[in-house]
């Protein structure tokens, strides 16, 4: 059943009633954003080992994807999904902790970057081959269901590139075998929601650059998920605008896709709704930066303060049951 | 009463099924009335209704939902069709199960039985041996039961661990090996066992290749030689400590497993036995494995690539002629 929705007109846009959590999921994105400014700036300094990966362009989906969740539902974020990780409920020093190897943090210097989660708060950890996360979403929504829960979605988020792995189509179809309460958003600059069709979803596809148009079409896959619809396929128009990592200045990205609609910053196009309907007034738009700068700079600063991981100190077990450890030297 | 090797797998399932509301089957096949490629789960699905769940053919899939299911309180037990077509698995399994508890804190309880090892006429995509491939990652335990009673307690021990257990099924003893009755319990997960006793040579061996070596040691004690048979049981972790004692008592070493050659766990065997007990050794250890080729089709060539009683009763002469 593939269900097309039709990609948002920017000229009605203004038109169009502005989502009741349009103003929460901005703050979102603004601290993304903020946070991971503030990642990059920490990298260029030398401050950061590995990489860092940021979503910019991307926080009007990514925060779409956290924000209709509730806490006993499964989220599966990807590399660029600092925004819904932050809108379902990851602590920002989570963030700074585990960017800046801190032994407090939920990888404890064991994994970086993006690479966290916290599995028992029902946000799992990604693994960086990609697809991977979609079955095991599928998994943990059998399992409520085995243990009789009701009204538990789960999302996870995937790219183009993912979407051509083979994990990623086999978890897509286990999830219609399995008929499980799952949404898969995707990131795309080329529209691939007829992909539902193949898989049994319900599929829509929308412009990932205009935030209220990710509210309703996300908001509403979440909802039609929950209510017990097939898995749901959203597919958002959209392009990165950064490289794959800071490492990667992004020169291969053309001046001619720069200026199609759907290189346009999310961010921006949001803010300017804000000020063109008068959502709110300057100062709380000021305080609202100043907020999300306040509460970047305690991340990090609780972070540089953290204790580092030490090789002679670390407990080299990768095993819950010590006992069971290979004994080898 | 006599009970199979694979029926004592099946027992061994229905039991967990019947005793733990966590436990569900997954694999292809497994459920209906099909019972699964080896029927290892036959019947069980009408017994345990929902519980024995047929998958597509997506080894990637199976235990990347089984993964997320046991995150959620399940304790899934994967079936794969054969060990072989695991590989398509191994992100799933190694980069996946294998890193989480490490990463996160957080453990996945997932049992993967692989059927696997060689039958006559199943050729190379039907007959491998993975367990040296899952022992090198860290993260999983890695089991190789070569009797019936093991193979059925030492499954409920996998699924009771709450780290992923790979539980390597042996196809060939599938039929050829029968016991009386089923033990209540087992050894402890972790400690090899002394098959048979012996004064002059040590044979460290583990799951189809621990008959085979006690057929060869059944040969050999027939030219007044004694073998003892050191059964692993777990290829990790590996029983050094067992496996030492041995070579104190014989000063010689013979290793046997049925996987390909380079490296794996009778390479490890040896490194650590010449580490820690170099001075226990009389002369240099020695290991058998199959070819350094796939695995062959017809019975002529399979019955000669991987390891029997006559080549590791060979091998032990020359051993003990040193």
């Amino acid at each position: 059943m593939l269900q097309t929705a039709p990609r948002s007109k920017r000229t009605t846009a203004k038109k169009a009633p502005v989502h009741e959590r349009f103003r929460e999921a901005f703050r979102w994105m603004l601290l993304a954003r903020t946070m991971e400014e503030k990642l990059v700036s920490l990298y260029r300094g030398g401050h950061i080992t590995g990489g860092v990966y940021i979503g910019k362009g991307q926080e009007a989906i990514s925060v779409a994807c956290g924000l209709f969740l509730e806490k006993n539902d499964i989220f599966a974020p990807l590399i660029r999904d600092q925004a819904g990780r932050s809108a379902f409920g990851e602590p920002l020093v989570d963030v700074a902790r585990t960017y800046l190897g801190s032994r407090l943090g939920p990888m404890r210097g064991r994994d970086g970057n993006i690479h966290r989660g916290r599995p028992s708060d029902n946000q799992l950890a990604m693994i960086s081959h990609l697809g991977a996360m979609v079955s095991a979403t599928v998994g943990a929504l059998m399992a409520k269901r085995f243990k009789g829960e009701k009204k538990f979605v789960g999302l996870t988020a995937i790219g183009e590139g993912g979407m051509q792995t083979g994990s990623c189509h086999e978890g897509m179809n286990i999830a219609a075998v399995e008929q499980v309460p799952l949404v898969v958003v995707a990131f795309a600059s080329h529209d691939l929601v007829e992909r539902a069709i193949g898989y049994g979803f319900e599929g829509y596809s929308l412009d990932g650059t205009d935030l209220n148009a990710c509210l309703d079409v996300i908001g509403s896959a979440v909802k039609r998920a929950r209510a017990g619809r097939p898995p749901q396929l959203v597919v958002a128009a959209m392009l990165r605008l950064s490289g794959h990592g800071e490492h990667d200045d992004a020169s291969y990205v053309t001046d001619e896709i720069k200026r199609q609609p759907f290189a346009q910053d999310c961010l921006k196009l949001a803010e300017k709704k804000i000020v063109d309907l008068e959502l709110v007034d300057a100062e709380t738009l000021r305080s609202w930066r100043d907020d999300a700068a306040a509460k970047v700079e305690e991340a990090i600063t609780t972070a540089q303060q953290d204790p580092q991981p030490a090789g002679e100190k670390e407990d080299w077990c990768a095993l819950h049951t010590r006992e069971l450890l290979d004994q080898m030297e | 009463m006599s009970i199979t090797y694979l029926e004592a797998i099946r027992e061994a399932q229905a039991k967990l099924l019947r005793e733990d509301e966590r436990v569900f089957i997954y694999g292809q096949d497994v459920g209906g009335t099909f019972g699964g490629a080896f029927k290892a789960t036959k019947g069980l699905a009408k017994e345990f209704p929902g519980r024995v769940l047929n998958t597509p053919i997506s080894e990637d899939a199976i235990v990347g939902t089984a993964i997320g299911a046991a995150l959620n309180g399940m304790r899934p037990i994967v079936e794969m069709q054969f060990a072989d077509f695991s590989s398509i698995a191994l992100n799933q399994i190694l980069n996946h199960a294998g890193t989480h508890y490490w990463r996160t804190q957080v453990p996945v309880p997932i049992t993967v039985r692989l059927p696997g090892g060689g039958t006559k006429g199943s050729g190379p995509f039907h007959s491998q041996s993975m367990e040296s491939i899952y022992a090198h990652y860290p993260g999983l335990i890695v089991m190789t039961p070569a009797t019936v009673e093991d193979a059925y307690t030492m499954l409920i021990e996998a699924v009771a661990i709450d780290d992923p257990v790979i539980y390597c099924e042996h196809k060939y003893l599938y039929y050829h090996l029968k016991a009386d009755k089923l033990p209540e319990k087992g050894l402890p997960t972790g400690r090899a066992r002394i098959a048979r006793a012996g004064r002059d040579l040590t044979i460290v061996t583990y799951s189809a290749m621990v008959q085979e070596s006690l057929s060869a040691a059944e040969e050999l004690a027939r030219e007044g030689l004694e073998s003892e048979v050191v059964d692993l049981r777990t290829v990790k972790p590996l029983d050094t400590d067992t496996v030492l004692a041995s070579v104190a008592r014989t000063g010689r070493l013979l290793c046997v497993g049925e996987s390909f050659p380079w490296g794996g766990a009778t390479a490890e065997i040896i490194a650590r036995v010449t580490s820690a007990g170099f001075h226990l050794l009389d002369a240099a250890p020695v290991r058998i494995n199959a070819k350094d080729t796939p695995i062959p089709y017809h019975p002529n060539l399979w019955s000669a690539h991987r390891p029997s009683a006559k080549t590791i009763a060979a091998k032990a002469r020359m051993l003990l002629r040193e």
